[in-house]
């Protein structure tokens, strides 16, 4: 009697610290974080500061948002490296058309910039969900000819000067506090980037088409059967990575008062990173928007420590690599010891 | 608006007519031809490669006929689509189950019905009540909130079962569907399609345990190479006339056991072994040349006990001697080096490099047993060993180097079974050997396990299909809550006294 009962306490604390845990592992991300800024801030205390945390999620604007879009492809199963290229081409297109040809004004800039994205991300669908082709080998050879198109076609040059409409926002804070004589500005681009983590936030968890994503990426074949429109599902998803890589495009050139097809590039594997440590499993069916706002924000809060440390930069990205296999390791350790429970589980039901 | 309930009940809900499929030049289905009436229970035979897949698929809107068409309710269509099949009433359960395993047990239940009524937004909690409402309905146990991933394969083919029901089927597909199960749960299920068919539901079976099907079943329809063969009531098949039907020849499922010599010495000897929460004080000796079975129902233990002779849990006591020799060390490839091998019970995840030849498969566990002197692999003698095995287990494949996922589940099996001879083992122990086999195979595949022991290997099948284990094994091992209770040799060893002492 007592035994059971002692059970019964126990299974409701697994319970409990299960649901912290989340279904992604995003309780023990929170922690990371949380004792990242707390580790930080005792060793620098000028860490713990809002100018400090601005900056932050300054910098964690566009990787947010590329890691939105790497979020959905991961978790159909696929991968995608074209996402930077996609971004510098339709960002840097939309600025030398808007100061070579006719500045269509902000909303005009973004809407040529999301076609742009569309259509490039439409390519790589089509080749993915028609051929079904691998998706890491069809973006890695797309994104080449992005860069190479834009590079011959659009031009290569570096423009200092963005046109007006864009220009306009490059200095637009959302937020200015004044905290120990220092003045923090919060930059006014966290409003789409908060607004497109709500947005696939709802779009993943409360559409049918989000639904489809979780299902191709947990089995293609069973999605196929169950009667998902899975080519038309596996088309939008690229379409709709290709749209937020523009976005995220425009935000760096905004936010970088200035243009070069040369942006971004090599931006992926830190990406992917975060998206990964985030709890995406990298074989699909697995991961959220929250882990991913997590995995972004503990990548930009070791680059800012290390900075204040004063490790050089070449450490952070070891710092990075070390995070990531802490992160795939930590999900392989909990799967390994799920199924050891599993059989246990099992075998006392079949004793009982 | 027609009333369904009025409808004439000799119209049959689908029809299939002079369906004909070619993959690539090879045939799988000619001219076949099906009737399905509401309220029948209609069993499909036929061996493995017969194109009963294949029809399901077309059924189900998977694959397109290249002729004939498909008619539900009168209308005829030339093919279906998966979604356009869910909302006539069509659902498949397929051997695989189809399950979106990172998924909870109640998204898939409820999924699949959401598709079909071209959903565009999803709500978890408006869907819940109706898996709730199908699994109280059905009276299981499911965990709605588990993802697929966790559940063990019975409750895996549950949650295909509701998920099926949930939405109003009037055609339910199932493939292979007692594979999974022990006999109660079989029963369970059985009792469960006796109530859907006095709901108007036509069932179709796929399977290959004949016996068990027959006895829930109105008509048989037998396939055999692409080509109708019979459609007849049930009770006019005898079994044998059925897998004379199925396979053209006849099928000897006679206990055929050889003699074993007195003085056959003892291959491996088990004392008093133990794993907490798993199996306690398991002792058993196994002689050379003698095939022994080990049967008790699903988590009984049985499993769990092959597992840890080959080291893939680590038993807390107790001694394994292998031709006298102590096993020491628990891990797989100190079972493997002491002459143990292991064809484990999802041999397609488990046993095989499916997208790899039949000869990479057959030599995988062995390489080490090939090289030359100079340590490189003997070229000559690893083709002679993959030539020699594939002929004396008659793999039936063009040639060493079709793809094994290209293979029926027999020959996937001969090809498992190819792999652990070529290590030359001292014991084989194969679970489930004939799960997802046809007859024909079947009754091959015994034959081999026959002849290998005969060569000098110990052999324990574990499984719970007992007219297997009667046909082969010369004593039989029941367990029961990880216990040895009884042991069954000789003349003692029937169907009867086997299902006896399991379900006890």
């Amino acid at each position: 009697m007592s035994t059971a009962t002692t059970t019964r306490n126990a299974e409701a604390a697994s319970d409990l610290l299960r649901r912290l845990r989340g279904p992604n592992n995003e309780g023990i991300l929170a922690l990371i974080l949380i004792g990242l800024v707390v580790v930080t801030s005792i060793a620098n205390p000028t860490f713990f500061s809002v100018p400090t945390m601005f900056a932050v999620l300054r910098n964690s604007i566009v990787p947010l948002i590329f890691a939105l879009g790497v979020l959905i492809v991961i978790i159909s199963g696929g991968i995608d490296v074209s996402f930077p290229a996609i971004a510098v081409f339709a960002a840097y297109s939309t600025v030398r058309a808007a100061g070579d040809i006719v500045d269509p004004g902000l909303v005009g800039a973004f809407a040529f910039a999301l076609a742009l994205g569309a259509l490039l991300g439409l390519l790589n669908g089509v080749v993915i969900a028609r051929f079904r082709l691998p998706t890491l080998i069809v973006t890695l050879g797309s994104q080449g000819i992005f860069v190479g198109v834009l590079l011959t076609y659009v031009g290569s040059r570096y423009v200092a000067e963005l046109p007006g409409s864009l220009a306009a926002l490059s200095k637009t804070n959302l937020l200015e506090v004044s905290s120990d004589g220092r003045n923090a500005f919060l930059h006014v681009m966290i409003v789409p980037a908060v607004l497109m983590c709500l947005f696939v936030s709802w779009l993943l968890r409360r559409t049918m088409f989000g639904r489809g994503v979780y299902a191709i990426g947990g089995d293609v074949e069973a999605a196929r059967r169950a009667g998902f429109p899975v080519v038309r599902i596996q088309l939008f998803i690229y379409v709709l990575v290709g749209m937020m890589a523009a976005t995220a495009g425009v935000i760096y050139m905004i936010m970088g008062r200035s243009a070069s097809p040369r942006d971004m590039a090599g931006s992926e594997l830190d990406i992917i990173a975060a998206v990964v440590l985030g709890g995406a499993s990298i074989f699909g069916g697995r991961g959220s928007v929250l882990g991913t706002v997590l995995g972004v924000l503990v990548i930009q809060v070791i680059g800012s420590s290390l900075i204040l440390a004063g490790v050089p930069s070449a450490w952070q990205r070891a710092a990075v690599g070390g995070l990531l296999l802490v992160g795939v390791g930590v999900q392989a350790v909990a799967a390994r010891r799920s199924a050891r429970h599993r059989r246990v589980v099992r075998t006392e039901e079949a004793v009982a | 608006m027609v009333q369904p309930e009025q409808a004439d009940a000799r119209q049959p809900v689908l029809a299939v007519r002079d369906i004909t499929k070619t993959y690539g030049g090879v045939r799988a289905l000619s001219d076949v031809s099906l009737e399905l009436m509401p309220g029948e229970v209609h069993c499909l035979a036929g061996e493995n490669g017969c194109g009963k897949s294949t029809l399901i698929k077309i059924i189900s809107g998977a694959e397109r006929p290249d002729r004939g068409e498909i008619v539900i309710d009168g209308v005829a269509h030339p093919a279906m689509d998966p979604a356009g099949a869910i909302r006539s009433g069509i659902q498949v359960i397929y051997q695989d189950f189809s399950l979106f395993p990172n998924l909870t047990v109640a998204e898939n239940i409820t999924l699949t019905s959401a598709v079909a009524d071209g959903k565009r937004l999803y709500s978890a909690a408006a869907l819940r009540p109706a898996a709730d409402r199908i699994v109280a309905e059905l009276g299981l146990d499911l965990d709605l909130d588990a993802d697929v991933e966790r559940l063990t394969v019975a409750d895996r083919q549950l949650t295909a079962i509701c998920r099926a029901l949930v939405h109003e089927a009037r055609v339910i597909i199932m493939d292979e569907p007692t594979t999974a199960l022990t006999h109660s749960e079989v029963a369970r299920l059985f009792a469960l399609v006796e109530r859907l068919r006095d709901r108007g539901v036509a069932l179709v079976f796929v399977s290959h345990k004949l016996d068990e099907v027959l006895e829930v079943s109105q008509r048989v329809t037998i396939l055999r190479s692409g080509r109708h063969v019979v459609t007849a009531a049930a009770g006019e098949l005898s079994p044998a006339a059925i897998a004379h039907h199925m396979t053209g020849r006849e099928i000897n499922e006679e206990r055929v056991v050889s003699a074993l010599p007195i003085d056959a010495p003892t291959v491996l000897d088990v004392r008093e072994l133990n794993l907490a929460g798993a199996f306690e004080d398991v002792t058993f000796s196994l002689r050379r040349g003698e095939i022994l079975g080990v049967t008790g129902l699903l988590g009984s233990g049985r499993t769990e006990i092959a597992e840890a002779l080959f080291g893939i849990t680590r038993p807390d006591s107790g001694t394994v001697h292998v031709d006298g020799a102590p096993l020491t060390g628990h891990r797989i490839e100190d079972a493997v080096r002491a002459g143990i091998g292991y064809v484990p019970e999802d041999r397609l995840t488990q046993g095989l490099f499916l997208e790899k030849s039949i000869a990479d498969n057959i030599i995988a566990g062995s390489l080490d047993r090939h090289r030359s002197r100079s340590r490189l692999l003997d070229r000559a003698r690893v083709r002679s060993t993959i030539q020699s095995l594939f002929e004396r287990l008659k793999v039936k494949a063009p040639n060493t180097r079709a793809v094994v996922r290209s293979l029926s589940g027999g020959n996937a099996q001969r090809v498992v079974i190819a792999k652990w001879l070529a290590t030359q083992p001292k014991v084989l122990m194969l679970n489930g050997p004939t799960v997802g086999v046809d007859v024909g195979s079947k009754a091959e595949i015994l034959e081999i396990l026959r002849n290998e022991a005969e060569r000098g290997m110990g052999v324990i099948v574990i499984s719970d299909d007992a007219p297997e284990l009667v046909s082969c094994c010369h004593r039989v091992l029941i367990v029961r809550r990880g216990r040895i209770v009884h042991e069954l040799a000789g003349d003692d060893v029937t169907v009867s006294r086997i299902q006896d002492r399991m379900a006890a």
